[in-house]
């Protein structure tokens, strides 16, 4: 390798900046996964007994079901009995009412996250729930939220505050037997967001969670869901990080989005797992299962996600256009570097008349990692004058990492119109002289050549998100002038 | 402003420069001629810093400094460009946003406040109506797309903007055809200076029927054989390298 082509890769390498470990007294289930571990896990929530059943279910069923091995990614065979599937920080009998009654370790560590939890502190306009290891913490704006009907508040209290919204929804877009790890995560689960919005209503300002792991030897599995009724808008954004140890964690999610008629949500994702140190020791496993149901005329899902952490990442946020005229969008920037694995791409299937979908995908791999696109555009019988444009670009940075394209296209409908275009380049010595040449320091020109590269994404994205995207990249906002 | 002595350079243990000699003073244009595989884009490229090349011996003094020693981005931040002779594509890049990083680059090295959006527009506007070329220019992605031409006036729209002291121009004329070349020309025309300097790498003559050097030098060998004034261009054009290569070897 080339002097120059070796500066790119320590470019890459950036030390992780959220491996912190917060010291904070907590309730950890022993590890192990059983009936009597999942009992213990709905009475210490104080579920109703109907989710004590739907955990039991998805617990047996998993049982039946094999770990999936398709996926472009090699893999340690998990222990699922040396996890602890709960983790929170100690807290009085009710729970905390206030800021004041939250262990002041757990607002700090938010705080170096760079996200403070006191309203007055907030940037205005983002409502945040925070979620520390198994519990949501803390939740923001819940009172201005309430005035406008929009109900935003942790998983584990809708499931006692709102039953009749979470029968009809809850594993209506993802059931338990979807897939291994959604059976899993349906048997588990311990907390999340959960949102609605009411009919006709614009969400007055955007929602955020923010997952933190913190305890060692613990998975996190939490569950969102998100519902839109008819003629509303949301814009829900998470983020996600973990401290560096030296054994691998699993995070696997479920998150299930339902868009009525008329309704529009978009969802976007800057995940940073701990990725694990350069010879691939340690590191999140981040196994998830994002689905949209657009069941209403109308309707409109955009996911928007920038993958930079995680050891391996395996998650396919996807869209289910069943009313008719419903759009979905994908766009993703998924960047891997030393040992890093990511598998991960959309699934779009058409059903409803005139429906559209878009997928931008985004692969950036660099050092010795793997990075795989993986999508499925389907078209059935129903779903007349379907669209779909698919682009698919990768970019290798060196010469040992590797890029994938695995695209599935299904059509049953003969006026579909499906469109796939994909690219493979790479950062040329020459282009890095380019730069320099006009002054740019190698640092500034990578960033800049990548930053082009994932324009189209960034700029789906929320301003504050953006900004954050690009910190983790190293970037500098191509496009601030003109 | 540039003084080259007994420069020997080498890719992958193969020498290409044997002994380079040359002083290029404020104000001078100098071109360097020589048939294919003579030395000259590796002159080009030894001087602004690419990798790939070893140099083995010799200096390049450049406004008192040791200029080899000097990584490639401060090459440039000192006032050395390359206009290259196949300028790179950045795709999602777009020319507004390359120029006013790289005048911001060059200005801070230099301990100058960074220009704000608003200046900078202003500025890059005045240049671009300068060298008679279109606004769209700017927001479009840098080279992507561009014909041959549109490349070449591209890099002399980056030299216009940063303003650098020594401009080497690596045989900026290939590739364009005649109308190309008369707009490239003016362009850097315009430019010249009593305190700026040029090196223009070119094969052929015509170049130097639109710009006007002060010295010719040939380069065979990895060595310069023979320098005169702009007339040493012309009996190029007549007689080819030949006479002079042979020339050499009989010496």
């Amino acid at each position: 390798m080339s002097a120059s082509a070796q500066e790119i890769n320590n470019l890459i390498n950036q030390d992780y900046k959220q491996g912190f470990v917060t010291e904070v007294a907590a309730d950890t289930f022993p590890p192990g996964l059983n009936e009597t571990i999942i009992r213990q896990l709905s009475k210490v929530k104080n579920e109703p007994a109907f989710m004590l059943d739907y955990r039991l279910n998805a617990f047996r069923h998993w049982q039946t079901l094999k770990a999936p091995e398709w996926a472009q990614v090699n893999i340690e065979p998990i222990d699922y009995q040396a996890i602890s599937y709960y983790s929170a920080p100690k807290r009085k009998e009710d729970g905390p009412k206030s800021l004041d009654e939250i262990d002041p370790q757990v607002l700090d560590a938010y705080k170096k996250l760079g996200i403070p939890l006191d309203e007055q502190e907030r940037l205005a306009g983002i409502a945040v729930d925070a979620v520390f290891d198994s519990v949501s913490v803390a939740t923001t704006f819940k009172g201005k939220l309430k005035e406008a009907g929009v109900i935003f508040c942790p998983m584990s209290e809708a499931l006692r505050d709102h039953p009749e919204l979470i029968k009809q929804y809850l594993s209506s877009v993802v059931p338990i037997s979807d897939n291994y790890f959604a059976a899993l995560n349906s048997a588990v689960f311990t907390d999340g967001s959960f949102v609605y919005i009411p009919k006709g209503v614009r969400c007055p300002m955007e929602l955020s969670t923010y997952f933190r792991i913190n305890a060692a030897n613990t998975g996190q599995f939490e569950r969102t869901l998100i519902i839109a009724d008819e003629g509303s808008h949301v814009s829900y954004l998470e983020g996600c990080t973990a401290p560096m140890r030296d054994e691998n964690q699993l995070h696997a999610a479920v998150v299930e989005l339902i868009a009525l008629k008329d309704a529009t949500i978009k969802y976007s994702t800057v995940q940073n797992w701990y990725p694990g140190d350069k010879d691939g020791k340690g590191g999140i496993y981040n196994f998830v299962t994002k689905r949209a149901d657009c069941r209403g005329d109308n309707a409109k899902v955009s996911w928007t996600q920038v993958e930079t952490g995680s050891a391996i990442t395996w998650k396919y946020p996807s869209c289910i256009l069943t009313g008719d005229n419903s759009v979905g969008e994908f766009y993703s920037v998924a960047v891997t570097n030393n040992c890093q694995q990511a598998d991960t791409g959309t699934k779009m299937i058409h059903i409803g008349k005139n429906t559209r979908s878009t997928i931008v995908s985004k692969g950036i791999s660099a050092g010795r990692a793997q990075n795989t696109y993986r999508g499925l555009v389907k078209v059935l019988k129903s779903a007349e004058n379907a669209r779909n444009h698919t682009q698919c670009d990768s970019l290798l940075v060196g010469d040992r990492c590797g890029a994938h394209t695995f695209p599935y296209v299904e059509v049953k409908q003969p006026t579909a119109q499906v469109e796939h275009e994909a690219t493979t380049s790479k950062i040329s010595e020459d282009q890095l002289f380019f730069c320099q040449q006009r002054g740019l320091s190698a640092e500034d020109a990578v960033s800049m050549i990548v930053n082009g590269f994932c324009k189209e994404v960034f700029k789906e994205l929320p301003m504050e998100f953006a900004v954050e995207a690009q910190a983790l990249l190293g970037l500098s906002l191509e496009g601030s002038v003109g | 402003m540039l003084s080259i002595k007994d420069l020997t350079a080498s890719i992958n243990d193969k020498a290409i420069l044997k002994g380079i000699n040359l002083e290029v003073k404020a104000g001078e244009i100098h071109a360097i001629m020589g048939p294919n595989g003579s030395g000259k884009s590796t002159l080009s490229h030894v001087l602004s810093g690419k990798s790939g090349y070893e140099v083995t011996g010799g200096s390049a003094t450049y406004q008192g400094k040791d200029l080899l020693a000097l990584p490639p981005e401060i090459r440039a931040r000192e006032g050395v460009f390359l206009a290259f002779q196949y300028p790179l594509e950045i795709p999602g890049v777009s020319n507004v946003y390359l120029l006013k990083a790289a005048l911001n680059a060059v200005r801070k090295h230099n301990g100058l406040d960074e220009v704000d959006a608003m200046d900078f527009l202003t500025l890059v506007k005045s240049k671009i109506k300068a060298l008679d070329m279109d606004e769209k220019f700017l927001y479009r992605a840098v080279n992507e797309g561009f014909s041959g031409g549109e490349k070449k006036r591209n890099e002399i729209l980056q030299m216009a903007i940063l303003e650098p002291k020594l401009c080497i121009l690596d045989e900026t004329d290939s590739g364009l055809d005649i109308d190309a070349l008369k707009i490239v020309a003016d362009g850097v025309n315009s430019l010249r200076s009593p305190d700026r300097s040029f090196i223009m790498v070119t094969h052929y003559q015509r170049l130097l029927d639109y710009i006007k050097p002060d010295f010719v030098h040939v380069l065979a060998h990895g060595q310069i054989i023979k320098s005169g004034g702009p007339e040493l261009a012309l009996e190029l054009e007549e007689k080819g390298y030949g006479w002079l290569e042979d020339g050499q070897v009989a010496a």
